[in-house]
């Protein structure tokens, strides 16, 4: 039997409210699928599952809110039956039922309809609004309330249409504020203000940080990039963004006791190198969703990867392991026009990159005073798991990588094997 | 195609990249990305949107010709297929 559990999805979220199953008991679920939607305070994520299986049971309905490691659903292995599912339900039950202090997840698992596989589907559809996946996407993308939307589908479910046309109305009605929505956003808001600040107190508390910074000449990386995107088509065209990312990927590699995590007082190396990118929102707040295995990817692949997240985590749709798979974050304040950014470490991660602006300034090369293009790069890293000397030779190694752009565009051997979380 | 039509199309792009914009208070003759949050990706997403719209392609080299929304219509209506 397989457990499909609420992952967690970063060190600020502890709880999260299903918003939709995209599977039904008796579904067939691959490796990677995505099987449900769950609403954290700070995004809509679309939750994959790294198990395959068939869906027996749903056991929690849409619109619950549960804690992070809550059991969501039953998956039955090759040759387990629905029987072997209602079995291993009861058994959950009871186990539960005897714990003295009943843990988190047990009124949850509790409050599940009765241990059948059909009349839990029943009632998991009973208390369910239909809402179509673009609707939904649509409406979040509108920030629009989905409670004032009258569905006109097959069961009252909620089509693109409906709002669509619940948009219209609302314009239409626009001399009359809507405070419903207003409340919506400044909830949204709060929340995800509750959330970076419990996540960066924590930091703060636990971490102890220790920061480098180094300036680095981007002559050579700038002259190669103007000269590759003058043969590119405009919509292949590269950002220096995304060299800094692949140089900062390669240098992992190198000093991997910064890449990784520290979880119940050790440091766990992690194997994929895949860096958190922090991404702002317009509205306020920011997100720093993975750019999974990076230092194996080309530039072109990882310049199209960055863009469409850049996109999704603006218009809400990251999948799970974007947000529970980042080993570091990478921060590049230099579009706001600052010189060098220090930052806040986000835990369990380790360490934290972070780029200023690429600036102008005098340079001293061979005795010669010249103009060069100039970026800082800084290091904020756990004290506890890596020191300043290895951050140093890490800064250094990132000054080197950015001094052989060429060597960037290609992809490096590897014989690891890709692990899926 | 006038530059008040070039106008409004770069403007619907500004729009579907920076929703909150407000095209009214918006000053032509000031520099865009001052007056908008755009980053990088955002200002590569605009210049992508108009030449979508409007089949002109925008060099590398050029981007620093266009500093204000009258420079950017300016050099598009110049260079319009």
């Amino acid at each position: 039997m397989i457990e499909f559990k609420l992952p967690s999805l970063g060190a600020d979220m502890d709880e999260g409210t299903l918003l939709e199953w995209l599977v039904k008991p008796g579904d067939e679920v691959k490796k990677g699928q995505i099987v449900a939607i769950v609403d954290t305070s700070k995004a809509a994520v679309d939750v994959e599952c790294w198990q395959e299986g068939t869906v027996a049971g749903l056991l929690v309905a849409p619109q619950q809110k549960v804690p992070v490691g809550t059991v969501l659903a039953l998956l039955l292995e090759a040759g387990e039956s629905a029987a072997d599912a209602d079995k291993y339900k009861c058994e959950m039950l009871a186990k539960f039922s005897e714990l003295a202090q009943p843990a988190a997840v047990a009124p949850v698992v509790a409050a599940a309809p009765a241990p059948t596989a059909v009349p839990l589907k029943k009632s998991a559809l009973a208390g369910r609004r239909l809402i179509t996946p673009v609707a939904r996407k649509r409406a979040l993308e509108l920030n629009l309330d989905l409670d004032i939307v009258t569905g006109s589908g097959p069961r009252g479910a909620v089509t693109l249409e409906d709002v669509e046309q619940a948009v219209t109305k609302l314009a239409q009605g626009a001399a009359a504020p809507n405070n419903k929505q207003a409340d919506r956003q400044a909830d949204r808001q709060a929340e995800m203000r509750k959330a970076i600040a419990a996540a960066m107190s924590r930091s703060k508390r636990e971490i102890p940080h220790y920061y480098l910074a180094e300036p680095i000449p981007m002559a050579r990386a700038l002259a190669w990039l103007a000269q590759e995107n003058i043969q590119r088509p405009m919509a292949e065209r590269l950002l220096p963004a995304v060299l800094l990312l692949k140089a900062v990927a390669q240098a992992l590699r190198k000093y991997p006791e910064l890449n990784g995590f520290y979880r119940d007082g050790a440091f766990q190396q992690a194997v994929r190198v895949n860096p958190g990118v922090a991404v702002s929102l317009r509205q306020g707040g920011l997100l720093a969703p993975a750019l999974l295995d990076a230092d194996r990817k080309n530039l072109a692949m990882l310049m199209q990867e960055l863009g469409n997240l850049v996109k999704r985590t603006r218009t809400g749709s990251l999948k799970s392991s974007e947000l529970s798979e980042a080993t570091i974050t990478v921060t590049n304040l230099g579009d706001q026009g600052v010189e060098s950014v220090f930052g806040v470490i986000y835990p369990p991660q380790v360490a934290l990159v972070g780029f200023g602006r690429i600036i102008d300034k005098a340079w001293v090369e061979g005795g010669q005073v010249k103009v060069q293009p100039i970026v800082v790069a800084s290091l904020a890293a756990d004290h506890r798991v890596s020191d300043g000397h290895r951050g140093a030779l890490f800064l250094a190694e990132l000054r080197e990588q950015l001094q052989q752009p060429e060597a960037l565009e290609k992809i490096s051997d590897t014989n690891q094997e890709s692990e899926p979380p | 195609m006038t530059e008040n039509e070039v106008q409004q199309i770069a403007l619907s792009v500004l729009a579907s990249i920076a929703p909150e914009v407000d095209g009214e208070q918006l000053q032509a003759d000031q520099p865009l990305r001052k007056q908008v949050d755009l980053d990088s990706m955002d200002w590569l997403n605009f210049l992508l949107g108009l030449n979508e719209k409007l089949r002109v392609e925008i060099p590398e080299a050029d981007y620093v010709r266009l500093v204000t929304l009258n420079d950017v219509v300016k050099y598009l209506v110049a260079k319009l297929p």
